[in-house]
């Protein structure tokens, strides 16, 4: 396996009594995709601008791309998107987007095209307060993209985005990790993580309470599954009685089946093919995931790579 | 480190002039150096007095209220706005040091107000060779009442810059400067006053006042080029009561050249404990 670009050793961070990180380990490699995931106040932000190097750590150890966070020859490697941000409105956005080139070295000659991959060309004369928020955050994912970045942070990247700016964010940051580049994206907006990151970590006051592939985290958490059974009319009630199942209106049962007993209970069921007009398999899904791991009482701190 | 403090400063320069504080600048000082050159030639049209000199006497009064209240209006927000709109956390993970991000505002504040006391001045300097013709003893006071204003100026962008710097928000900001301007250009001066008026020349008046007097800005300023006129016209309070007093004169210049330096360190100092 190449060297890890960020690499996070029992990092801790307190600010007075508050324990913000908690003896945080991580490790990314280049070119994988990693969310972040946690409620606020969980430490999302703080570890960011900890791998940042905008804050200091209390103890631990942080590598950004083998060097100190925060340092001149790292941050040249490193983009960045902060949550909330709104540049400044009396520029245009070329204007804006050429001050980044010129702060990170770069030329502007890529400025152009840089604003084309974003959809913005045709906007980038017009000053930034007439942009709609959806363009201020394409504004913002251009200047992720100056001069190859090795690593790529972004903070709640897609909160207040229409589905289609979602879909092209994702469709780069992913072009970026393909081209190497670390991503870590943070964010609230779960169902959108499932094809789109090669692994989840899920902070819980400060802690990693999971960190893995999504499949992984799945098996580790045994999750049941959920079989929806529409019965045939009249056949409802025996159903219920005879899975154990929940009505959830007058001809649909809820049944939770436990992923080992999976084709056990589905073969049960199918065999009542004359009361069942129609099944639905639900999985759980990282909605049920993400509330198992960040529930106190149902995950645990555990590892599972 | 160059190219980076230009392309900051090139974008400082821009927002000033798209938010008009450029032209606003330009206008207040065209403005009123008009109108002091003006009512200068009213009474004295036909003295001996050099019109100029006794318009850069006037002017010099008008710059120590003028300028820091321009300076610091212009300055307020740059760094506290930045922190607003939430770019302040993603220009420091640029590669670009913080005090690259302040030398850059500040330059490009200092330019502004340098074109726009040079407009200004140099506006009532053209109307009255036209009008009473000049002499080159009074050009020389207005160079240096303009070589002066941008010290003057480069002070109280430093402060302005170091509040901003000091403040999560730029409305707090903006209220601490104006009682600073209140303060430091306004009060002290009657507060000066009052304890010269009640100290009837005692040790006081002799020895703790002209410190004083060097050690604030305003004053300096006006002190060093009062000094430098020396007409005696009677140029007010402060001023008038100084002149009895002897004072290396290069004491207020010395000041105005380190005020700056001052403000400026203090200002890198607290955009540097920032964590944003």
């Amino acid at each position: 396996m190449s060297k890890p670009a960020i690499e996070i050793r029992a990092l801790c961070k307190q600010f007075g009594a508050l324990t913000a990180l908690d003896s945080v380990d991580l490790s990314i490699a280049p070119g994988e995709r990693i969310a972040l995931l946690g409620h606020n106040g969980a430490g999302k932000t703080t570890l960011i601008k900890a791998i940042l190097g905008l804050l200091k750590s209390t103890s631990g150890h942080i590598s950004v791309l083998g060097g100190l966070p925060g340092s001149m020859a790292v941050r040249r490697q490193c983009a960045f998107l902060p949550e909330n941000l709104a540049f400044h409105k009396s520029l245009t956005g070329r204007e804006q987007l050429k001050l980044f080139c010129r702060l990170k070295g770069a030329g502007t000659g890529a400025v152009p095209a840089l604003l084309d991959r974003v959809g913005l060309l045709e906007a980038q004369g017009r000053r930034i307060v007439t942009y709609s928020k959806g363009m201020r955050q394409r504004l913002g994912l251009a200047q992720l993209l100056i001069g190859s970045p090795k690593v790529v942070i972004l903070d709640e990247p897609t909160s207040g985005l229409d589905p289609v700016s979602r879909d092209s964010f994702y469709e780069i940051t992913s072009e970026l990790a393909e081209q190497g580049a670390a991503i870590l994206l943070s964010s609230h907006v779960l169902t959108e993580l499932e094809a789109r990151t090669d692994r989840i970590v899920i902070l819980r006051n400060g802690s990693v309470v999971a960190d893995g592939r999504l499949s992984h985290l799945r098996a580790d958490a045994g999750l049941p599954i959920r079989v929806h059974v529409e019965a045939r009319p009249g056949q409802g009630d025996m159903l219920a009685a005879r899975f154990g199942g929940t009505r959830i209106n007058g001809h649909t049962v809820k049944i939770l089946v436990p992923p080992e007993e999976k084709v056990a209970r589905l073969g049960e069921i199918t065999g009542l093919a004359n009361a069942i007009a129609d099944i639905d398999l639900l999985p759980p899904s990282l909605e049920d995931l993400y509330r198992y791991y960040s529930d106190p009482r149902t995950g645990q701190n555990e590892n599972s790579q | 480190m160059i190219s980076r403090i230009l392309a900051l400063m090139g974008t400082e320069i821009r927002v000033l002039l798209r938010n008009r504080w450029v032209a606003t600048s330009i206008v207040l000082m065209t403005a009123f150096s008009l109108l002091l050159a003006s009512s200068g030639s009213a009474p004295m049209g036909s003295t001996r007095i050099d019109l100029l000199t006794v318009t850069a006497s006037s002017l010099t009064t008008l710059a120590v209220y003028l300028i820091p209240l321009i300076a610091l209006l212009m300055s307020y927000d740059s760094i506290a706005g930045e922190s607003d709109r939430g770019t302040l956390p993603l220009l420091f993970t640029y590669p670009v040091a913080r005090h690259e991000i302040l030398f850059g505002k500040f330059a490009a504040q200092l330019v502004v107000l340098f074109v726009a006391t040079v407009i200004g001045f140099g506006a009532a300097a053209l109307a009255i060779w036209f009008t009473a013709g000049v002499t080159g003893a009074g050009l020389v006071h207005f160079g240096r009442l303009i070589a002066t204003s941008v010290l003057l100026g480069g002070v109280f962008l430093g402060i302005g810059n170091l509040i901003s710097a000091c403040c999560k928000q730029a409305g707090t900001a903006a209220a601490l400067v104006v009682t600073v301007w209140i303060l430091a250009v306004v009060m002290l001066d009657v507060a000066l006053l009052s304890a010269l008026v009640a100290d009837d020349g005692g040790v006081f008046t002799k020895t703790i006042f002209p410190w004083l007097l060097v050690a604030s800005p305003t004053d300096a300023f006006r002190l060093y080029n009062i000094t430098a006129i020396e007409a005696g016209f009677p140029a007010g309070g402060l001023t008038s009561a100084v002149q009895t007093l002897a004072l290396p004169g290069l004491l207020p210049l010395i000041s105005l050249f380190l005020w700056p330096v001052i403000v400026l360190a203090a200002a890198g100092a607290a955009l540097r404990r920032i964590q944003p």
